[in-house]
């Protein structure tokens, strides 16, 4: 296509990046002179070589591009997809290493004499190691991906910058890097969900700041006088992790020369703390924002219009104005004041409806296109997708009820409650979305294979099944097996009983995670070979990609 | 403004907006969904008339019942306690022979000690009692410290090498670290204890070994060998072995000696469940 041409110079843009990478890498340097331990002095090296790599990026950008960037082509809107692409690869790459260490750390549940007695994969470590990969690294990129691909198409326009986006896109992945590497060197300041120590924090922080602004400014920049529903829940996620990630990382770090620091909040404040933001990175990071990738990738896919504008704005709103009070269901009978119980107990209820709007609309837009899933898997995997999704969303309220949470709590029913809406509703709606991506950002008419997407679907949804089902067995199990009492009111069962009683349950809960994991496998090859042997599409890089109906 | 359009499939207009080629339908919002929402939201309101659900700048609002989870799970913690020994009327102030012959005293302490082994002595001593290597069996007659009621209820209370002031304690010579005896002596000295436990067992210094034993052994474990339970010596004519059997591991032993560690229950757990804990022991099979 032909490009005006322009005298190149720097932009102010490149050169702010690049001043502010070359401080950092400074900054590392120093710290890592001075570190106090070893793995401190490690994440300095880290840091530095990324901040060197960035500026030589920016160079090397600079000297292969031939002007700036042009907003259209021919009329049409001149979309930004590299970024997306390398969010889409990180996307499956960390998917694979997520679900692996899953499936590693099932099977050490389920036989501990895998662990070797090595500290490393000891399932402390492994543990949050898999919790961040599969959340923040699998779901973090597709919803990188998904959200940069949607606001330029719904907006119709190009993403600002030049470096911005690759900052976003590359920076969030070294945060992944240091807080995975982190894990497994045993730094963690011990918040589920929020292990990653304070300079991690921080560096997040940056690039969150600098995702918000750019899909702020994409949407400043939009053609469409109205914003598209997936924008929105995009913009609450954007907007609400932000906040919690703030709210929940105020820690003191000993010294700048450690990695270590003291948390602000003690007790049960931190608790609470703790379970809001816990409880809301379910809410707007693996519900909000996987919602907006519903919004679009369901009626794109089914090629029928959303079935009720009303309905997405009702239960939106419902649902971010709920959800930020139901973090106390995860510290019922606990030293938390028993007003604060209640009080997320009945949010967690009055959640139910809300939540299930996203499913409706999901659902219902497939109304008159039903015939379609017979012959489409990755549109069936997208609605079996929202289908976990309603299955976990009247779940989580149903055990935030008090009597109910009394069986449930600290049983493996609550693991299988997060895996049923981790594997069913984010997993198959991230694969469905992947699946659409792929041949839209390469500019192939379809993936490579649909035979291997229904191969990835039923082996992944065997798992599924395999991998709920015995949590719910053994959890129920487990919780009837601690409050039984034998006729004189002595406990029924030692500890180590009911623990004896899970193992053939965890075997089959590693067993279904490893068959999930193969599914995973199987996408990641025929999306290889979409990008490498698919047929191109007709339509040119920049044009909207035809929707063609499945065959 | 956009045009709205007929979407044939559905009966519905959409809004007349388009993003990207995606439209939405004008569709009223489900009905069931919304009185479904409104019923959550009424049972909520209801809900804090009823229990504590609101803070207020100083305490919260209390509701009707003001029910306390806290308070409420001590009070029944604390009745079926006291249900429980009303069964056992005067256990505390029992004698362990008089828990062990009164039929309703021995069904409390066996249900009490089943339940307190479980997750307090299973952990070392196996959930069936049976020990393991550094762990003594409980199910067999073979005992260091004494195998009779009181014996086992002492050893209970107090422990073994607690720190107890009153805790048993010995300690067997490292006779190797210390350089007591010479390597091939200690060879001797095991080759005589593994004849003792296995007579047709000939080795090369069972006849050195035995005066060596003499000397440096029988002060403890006896002339015969047989331990004394007064130091918590084992018995090393029977073919139990704490630490493992064999030559070699008795000369690991001897060379530099494991000494295990009991921790000491009382004031970990209630003198009843104590009590219960050495009727229990008792009656595994090997209370003398």
């Amino acid at each position: 296509m032909a490009r005006p041409v322009e005298t190149k110079a720097f932009t102010l843009e490149e050169i702010g990046y690049s001043i502010f990478l070359a401080l950092l890498a400074v900054v590392c340097v120093i710290l890592a002179g001075k570190a106090w331990e070893p793995q401190m002095a490690f994440h300095a090296v880290v840091g530095a070589i990324f901040a060197a790599a960035g500026i030589f990026l920016i160079v090397k950008g600079f000297q292969d591009r031939i002007a700036q960037p042009v907003q259209t082509v021919d009329g049409r809107p001149n979309y930004n997809y590299a970024p997306i692409k390398f969010a889409s690869i990180a996307a499956m790459f960390w998917g694979i290493a997520g679900f692996l260490v899953g499936v590693i750390i099932a099977s050490e549940l389920a036989f501990p004499a895998l662990n070797f007695d090595l500290p490393w994969i000891a399932f402390g470590r492994l543990r949050p190691l898999h919790t961040s990969a599969v959340i923040f690294a699998f779901g973090g990129n597709v919803l990188l991906a998904t959200s940069f691909y949607i606001v330029q198409r719904t907006c119709q326009a190009r993403l600002p910058g030049i470096v911005t986006p690759w900052f976003v896109v590359l920076g969030y992945n070294a945060f992944i890097v240091i807080a995975g590497t982190g894990y497994l060197l045993g730094v963690t300041q011990g918040q589920e969900y929020a292990e990653p120590e304070w300079y991690a924090d921080l560096w997040l922080t940056v690039v969150w700041v600098v995702y918000l602004l750019t899909f702020l400014m994409t949407l400043w920049k939009r053609k469409e006088p109205h914003i598209y529903v997936a924008n929105w829940f995009f913009l609450a996620f954007l907007v609400t992790v932000a906040v919690l990630h703030l709210g929940n990382n105020v820690h003191v770090p000993i010294s700048i020369y450690s990695y270590q620091s003291v948390q602000v909040f003690s007790g049960v404040q931190n608790a609470m703390i703790q379970w809001w933001y816990g409880h809301n990175a379910v809410g707007f990071f693996l519900t909000a924002a996987f919602l907006a990738i519903m919004y679009y990738f369901v009626p794109k896919r089914a090629d029928r219009p959303v079935y009720s504008y009303r309905l997405s704005i009702i239960h939106f709103w419902a649902l971010i104005f709920l959800y930020i009070w139901a973090g106390p269901h995860h510290l019922h009978y606990t030293a938390l004041p028993e007003w604060a119980s209640t009080l997320g107990m009945t949010f967690s209820i009055m959640l139910w409806m809300p939540s299930w709007g996203g499913m409706i609309n999901g659902l219902m837009t497939l109304s008159g296109a039903w015939d379609k899933l017979r012959t489409d898997p990755i549109l069936r995997m997208l609605v079996v997708s929202v289908a976990f999704y309603g299955m976990s969303t009247f779940e989580g309220p149903l055990m935030s009820i008090k009597s109910v949470n009394g069986l449930s709590h600290y049983t493996d029913w609550t693991i299988g409650h997060v895996h049923s809406g981790a594997l069913g509703w984010v997993g198959f709606v991230s694969f469905g979305a992947l699946y659409c991506l792929f041949p839209w950002l390469w500019n192939k008419k379809e993936v490579y294979s649909l035979k291997l997407v229904s191969w990835h679907f039923w082996t992944a949804t065997i798992g599924i099944v395999l991998y709920i089902c015995a949590m719910w067995v053994s959890g129920i199990m487990q919780g009837l097996m601690w409050r039984a009492y034998d006729k004189l009111g002595f406990l029924e069962y030692s500890f180590i009983e009911t623990v004896a009683a899970m193992h053939p349950y965890y075997a089959i809960r590693a067993l279904g995670g490893a068959l999930f994991l193969v599914g995973a496998l199987i996408m990641v090859y025929n999306l290889y070979m979409t990008v490498v042997h698919g047929e191109d599409a007709e339509s040119v890089a920049t044009g909207a990609p035809a929707l063609a109906p499945a065959e | 403004m956009a045009q709205q359009e007929l979407d044939h499939l559905s009966g519905q207009t959409t809004t007349g907006h388009e993003w990207d080629g995606l439209k939405e339908l004008n569709t009223p919002l489900p009905k069931w969904w919304l009185y479904v929402f409104y019923a959550c939201i009424v049972w909520s309101i209801g809900y804090y008339f009823v229990y504590p659900s609101w803070p207020l700048i100083s305490g919260y609002t209390s509701g009707i019942v003001g029910a306390q989870m806290r308070s409420g799970a001590l009070a029944d913690y604390d009745n079926g306690v006291k249900a429980r020994l009303a069964n056992a009327a005067g256990l505390a102030e029992a004698p362990l022979e008089k828990i062990k012959s009164t039929p309703a005293y021995l069904e409390f302490a066996m249900a009490n000690g089943k339940a307190a082994f479980g997750d307090n002595c299973a952990p070392c001593h196996g959930s069936g009692a049976t020990g393991g290597p550094g762990f003594p069996n409980l199910q067999d007659d073979d005992w260091l410290w004494g195998g009779k009621l009181a014996d086992i209820y002492q050893t209970l209370r107090f422990g073994i090498r607690s720190g107890h002031k009153d805790a048993r304690d010995s300690q067997m010579p490292a006779f190797g670290k210390d350089a007591v005896l010479k390597k091939e002596e200690i060879a001797q000295v095991a080759d005589f204890v593994v004849s003792l436990s296995d007579p047709a067992a000939k080795g090369a210094g069972v006849d050195a070994g035995k005066k060596l034993f003499a000397d440096n052994c029988a002060a403890c474990h006896g002339d015969d060998g047989k331990g004394n339970q007064e130091f918590g010596a084992p018995n090393l004519t029977d073919k139990i072995w704490l630490y493992g059997a064999g030559k070699d591991k008795i000369i690991a032993q001897v060379t530099e000696p494991k000494h295990g560690v009991m921790p000491a229950w009382e004031g970990r757990l209630d003198p009843i469940t104590i009590k219960s804990l050495a009727v229990y022991v008792h009656s595994l099979g090997g209370g003398k």
